[in-house]
């Protein structure tokens, strides 16, 4: 990962009191903005990233020189239209692109943390995320806006800051992760720390990363982006560039090939030990339990607009993992709308060209700026 | 997008400013007559996906669910009005749906195809198959309507499961009149459509 010269970066002072007793200060927020911010200071959308995402929300990727992971979704006339919309995305703190996280120097001992850095959960993502706020003036966001971790940030966000959102929109996610979500989420760790390069988080020093561990980590949880439905389409049982089986372990089948690619372009732009804090801080999340059980509790301060998007094949954060969280916000008759839509194509279906889904986020974001 | 001769009638029974659900909105042009008329606090549920799209695209509030099974997120009496628009015969259970709308609502308007009209009953006498009409435009063998009811039917339901019937409007030929005891005969016979603003008996 060169080119880090591309990277905006501002520097909070303010300490920040983590969740696991820890305090950071001095510590670098990494974010790229789209689009402008008007006199007024109305028009900006925070959008909240995923496990695997960064700050780079649209047009090119400078570091990797890929598309940005919401290119289908952000942009002129799009969804979320830059014409319209100041769009801020922030690196979660944890993360690998910039911002505060495991690959940074350890001021107290001059060495990379590594398994030295704090562990950090969603709550102290979205603490960090406000002081970007702060820096450009920003009193009150016209709305906050994230898919699966995103989400979560979106339902922390509207829960520490309830004046600050004017409208939310949760997608694809959950108000506390389930069994099966830490379960894969586990999974991906133990392939990282199982791979022998991983040398207790010390790789960096050693030069030589985890990158086996870490693919297997990514082809894993690649496959719960995905619906059954949407892989048997796509792959079948189609073989890769050969005309029968090879009675061998070489990738026969093209899911495997797919799969084996998928891991090793991971690999080139992301570090494994943010993989682990970043799944650890998802595992943690349960904004529920933060309000004694009662998740409406976390919402009863706010005034603000939510919208709520689900996807019918997403089987990883379900519609009912989604419609609870407008259950709570109906039990304290808050301003909740609620969409499934429909597609085949799991949980990436927010990541991708899903119609219905586009048209759908517009119109909310379009309808409630105007009003 | 079809303005239904009864939004009006709704909208009149209606108060302005006050907190409104309407189940099963469909595309949400009562929401926004009410909205514009009545300036109405106005939330919806809809089961088709199609239809919440195409109220989001008219900036309503409006959730996807299916009123037998999702109206128990509301609390008790958080709604003014809770309407419920010609779909009460397509529920499983209208018993628990009239039920739910008075537990959530502090009063409901629920109107309904009258099954007893003259032409309904003519259909069936005369060519003895089931009754195909202007409100009821649907064959045997693909109605949504699994128990259909007649205003009179709607009157005794009042009785037996115990529920105030304020006000009872019948529409005929685009026209309406007050139903009352004694032009109950000539009402069911000649309403297309019985329009009711009801409300729980008693505390329980």
């Amino acid at each position: 990962m060169n080119n880090k010269e591309n990277i905006k970066t501002i520097v909070v002072k303010k300490p920040l009191k983590l969740d696991c007793g820890q305090t950071i200060n001095d510590f670098p927020l990494a974010y790229e903005t789209y689009g402008s911010l008007n006199i007024k200071k109305d028009n900006a959308i925070l959008v909240c990233h995923a496990l695997t995402g960064d700050q780079f929300v649209t047009g090119l990727n400078p570091i990797t020189k890929k598309d940005g992971w919401w290119s289908n979704v952000v942009g002129p006339n799009k969804s979320i239209d830059t014409n319209k919309y100041f769009v801020i995305c922030i690196n979660v703190i944890g993360g690998c692109m910039g911002s505060f996280g495991p690959s940074h120097i350890n001021p107290k001992t001059k060495k990379i943390f590594g398994t030295d850095f704090p562990v950090i959960t969603i709550n102290d993502i979205v603490n960090a995320q406000i002081n970007l706020l702060d820096h450009f003036g920003i009193k009150k966001l016209f709305s906050v806006v994230g898919g699966s971790m995103g989400g979560m940030q979106v339902l922390q966000f509207v829960s520490n800051f309830p004046e600050k959102t004017k409208t939310a929109v949760p997608i694809a996610c959950t108000s506390s992760h389930s069994a099966q979500n830490i379960a894969f989420n586990e999974l991906g760790r133990q392939a990282i720390t199982a791979d022998h390069n991983w040398s207790e988080g010390n790789y960096s020093s050693n030069n030589i990363n985890p990158d086996k561990g870490l693919a297997v980590a990514r082809m894993a949880a690649h496959i719960t982006y995905l619906s059954k439905k949407g892989l048997q389409e796509k792959f079948g049982r189609k073989l890769q560039e050969r005309d029968a089986l090879k009675f061998g372990f070489d990738a026969d089948f093209q899911i495997e090939s797919y799969l084996r690619y998928q891991g090793s372009v991971f690999v080139d732009r992301f570090d494994a030990n943010s993989y682990l804090y970043i799944t650890r801080a998802m595992d943690y999340f349960d904004l529920g339990k933060q309000f004694d059980g009662n998740l409406s509790n976390a919402f009863k301060n706010s005034k603000t607009k939510f919208f709520v998007i689900s996807f019918t094949s997403d089987w990883l954060y379900p519609t009912q993992e989604n419609k609870d969280i407008v259950i709570a916000l109906n039990a304290i008759g808050a301003d909740v709308g609620f969409v499934e839509i429909k597609s085949d194509k799991g949980h990436d279906s927010f990541l991708l060209d899903v119609p219905d889904f586009l048209k759908t986020l517009k119109n909310f974001l379009d309808k409630s700026y105007f009003k | 997008m079809l303005m239904k001769p009864e939004y009006k009638i709704i909208s009149d029974i209606i108060n302005e400013n006050s907190r409104v659900l309407d189940v099963g909105c469909d595309d949400g042009t009562l929401m926004e007559f009410l909205k514009l008329n009545k300036d109405v606090d106005i939330r919806g549920i809809e089961i088709s996906k199609e239809k919440v799209q195409i109220c989001v695209s008219k900036g309503l509030t409006v959730i996807e669910g299916n009123a037998e099974l999702d109206l128990k997120q509301f609390p008790n009496k958080s709604f003014d009005y809770v309407v419920l628009g010609q779909t009460l015969q397509a529920f499983l259970n209208p018993e628990i749906v009239i039920k739910e709308l008075l537990r959530v609502g502090k009063k409901a308007v629920v109107t309904i195809p009258n099954f007893a009209h003259w032409k309904v009953r003519l259909n069936l006498l005369l060519k003895g198959t089931m009754p195909v009409t202007k409100t009821l435009p649907n064959e045997w063998y693909n109605t949504p309507n699994l128990h259909m009811c007649t205003i009179k039917d709607f009157f005794k339901f009042s009785e037996k499961i115990d529920f105030k019937i304020f006000k009872s409007l019948a529409l005929i030929n685009e026209n309406v009149s007050t139903i009352n005891n004694s032009n109950l005969f000539t009402k069911n016979l000649f309403a297309e459509l019985g329009i009711f603003l009801i409300e729980k008996s008693y505390e329980n």
